[in-house]
């Protein structure tokens, strides 16, 4: 038994440094995660990990060290945006899109001049978790630190962005500077994680195991703690699947953190419905809720609508 | 005036001539207050009057069109920790999990900046206004499982958290039952009592019977004084359309 889950990484020392290197990137994309899911800033996030190939591309054409190429992939994409969201009446979804698409066309371009193609571009896409050289799990503990520092210092105008960037605003936090900063680690939390999980991938893990902690927790703390368990589990049992299988290891740790979010997603609902079945209102919230829990149901859609969160890239402010 | 440190006594909310408005086209055109320490000032209108434009030009979240504003001695937006806003309807995230606690002790954060960690006095306040406003027995549950009101009262714990000299409140009874107003009511005449001065736009005429300065607005200024001079059955058909929401 020990043999099935201990074994491939007693034996094998690229699958110690992947699991190593895949901890790093689930407790960075926790941190990081745990803002994305709450400030809706997934479709930038997206949009940042495909702004980050065309960079990426051009490193490896040219030879250069692939973190400079994603840096500067990371500052068009968020300068554009911003730029499009201020000068034009467009949303910043639509300028988002539009860059979104552009620069992974580009990549594709560019990539498309290297002599091995498919594999620069799967390898960029996807990530090469089991061959990530110490070197870069170095790089990724440097970033983990950042980002966690960051965050620490920032944690007020982070959460009251969170809540609400007018609040933020009459706080005394410049909303702009730390939107920015904001936007800033997640770009780090990309730029670390794409060698292990790649610029497709790491969405997954920015996304997944926060999301799932999302459903679960009633502190932010202990959102992003459990983020970080929940993205490091995922990683483990991934590695073990795609040892055991056969399969792609990225692939499999994000297949599995997304597995995750939707068994626990069912749970809560499974769980909701039998509360909700034996007369007991939604668990322990609704009992002190006027008797109109309906009618509030519909104001929470209301306002969630009404209050997405605005512009985000150079807007608000 | 600006950047003059603040005076006993010196107005808590002064305007010159105070357009406000968005990207530079105004709402509402020449509003002159002079509102002391512990004074009311109340705005009437009906949405879209420029009640909210006008609280948030002066909580300094949009810039003034024309004319001049300052809050206790400094332009809007500049002395957060001794000025309190309250938005219309606040912002609740449902997928954010805080505490109705935790959501009170942000109304510490202006006094504390980045990184000063909050201390006795912060905590005794953050305390102080849960239980002024009715929280305690919601404080420790999750701000998206509360009602409208609570969460109200919870947003309003938070504004008087930070001990603000000046309190900017954008219709702060909506929501609330008859407790909750009569709670609220309450709070106000001690914050007044102690030299809060406090702005509020209602829709609610009993609100405006305490204040020393009602201002009506319809895109315009229907009328400004003491209460008994604006609420006019003449003004209020001017601003509402009818003889009032009463």
């Amino acid at each position: 038994m020990t043999d099935f889950f201990l074994s491939p990484f007693t034996d094998n020392e690229f699958m110690v440094r992947a699991l190593v290197a895949g901890v790093l990137v689930a407790v960075c994309c926790a941190i990081v995660g745990s803002f994305v899911v709450l400030r809706g800033l997934a479709f930038v996030a997206d949009a940042l990990a495909h702004g980050v190939l065309p960079g990426i591309a051009t490193a490896v054409l040219l030879g250069w060290p692939v973190v400079i190429g994603a840096a500067a992939g990371t500052v068009v994409m968020m300068a554009g945006v911003s730029v499009i969201t201020r000068r034009s009446r467009l949303s910043s979804d639509t300028a988002i899109g539009l860059f979104f698409a552009g620069m992974l066309a580009l990549g594709v371009m560019i990539t498309s001049r290297t002599r091995n193609f498919t594999g620069d571009l799967t390898r960029i896409l996807f990530g090469e978790l089991l061959g990530v050289a110490s070197e870069e799990v170095l790089w990724q503990s440097v970033a983990l630190v950042f980002v966690a520092a960051v965050t620490w210092v920032c944690r007020r105008p982070f959460l009251l962005l969170c809540i609400e960037p007018e609040l933020a605003a009459t706080s005394g936090f410049r909303v702009r500077l730390y939107e920015t900063l904001m936007l800033m680690v997640v770009a780090v939390a990309i730029i670390s994680s794409f060698q292990s999980v790649g610029t497709l991938l790491v969405f997954g893990m920015l996304v997944a195991p926060a999301s799932t902690a999302a459903l679960l927790s009633r502190r932010l703390g202990t959102m992003m703690g459990m983020a970080a368990i929940i993205g490091s589990m995922a990683t483990y049992a991934g590695l073990l699947l795609s040892y055991h299988a056969g399969l792609a290891a990225g692939a499999s740790v994000v297949a599995v953190a997304v597995g995750v979010f939707l068994v626990t997603f069912a749970g809560v609902e499974l769980r909701t419905a039998v509360t909700r079945r034996h007369g007991l209102g939604v668990p322990r919230a609704s009992t002190h809720r006027h008797d109109h829990s309906h009618s509030h149901d519909h104001d929470h859609d209301h306002d969630a609508h009404d209050h997405a969160p605005g512009p985000v890239v150079g807007g608000g402010s | 005036m600006n950047g003059a440190s603040v005076v006993a006594g010196a107005p808590a909310i002064v305007a010159h001539g105070l357009d406000v408005g968005y990207t530079g086209r105004a709402v509402v055109r020449g509003i002159d207050v002079d509102l002391p320490a512990g004074g009311l000032l109340c705005l009437i209108g009906t949405n879209g009057s420029g009640k909210s434009t006008l609280l948030k030009t002066l909580a300094g979240l949009i810039q003034p069109v024309g004319g001049t504003a300052s809050i206790v001695g400094g332009p809007p937006g500049t002395l957060p920790a001794r000025v309190g806003y309250l938005a219309q309807r606040p912002a609740s995230s449902y997928t954010l999990p805080i505490c109705a606690a935790d959501v009170v002790a942000m109304g510490r954060f202006a006094a504390l900046g980045l990184l000063r960690r909050a201390g006795t006095t912060d905590r005794a306040l953050c305390a102080e206004s849960i239980e002024r406003m009715g929280v305690t027995p919601f404080a420790h549950r999750p701000l998206f499982e509360l009602s409208g009101g609570q969460q109200q009262r919870t947003h309003l714990a938070q504004a008087l958290a930070r001990r603000a000299d000046v309190l900017l409140l954008d219709e702060p009874t909506a929501g609330l039952d008859p407790n909750g107003r009569e709670v609220f009511a309450q709070v106000m005449r001690d914050e007044r009592a102690r030299g809060c001065a406090v702005a509020m736009a209602t829709h609610d005429l009993a609100d405006a019977e305490d204040a020393d300065v009602v201002i009506l607005l319809a895109g315009r200024i229907v009328a400004a004084g003491a209460p008994a001079e604006v609420l006019t059955d003449e003004n209020l058909r001017a601003s509402f359309g009818f003889t009032g929401p009463h």
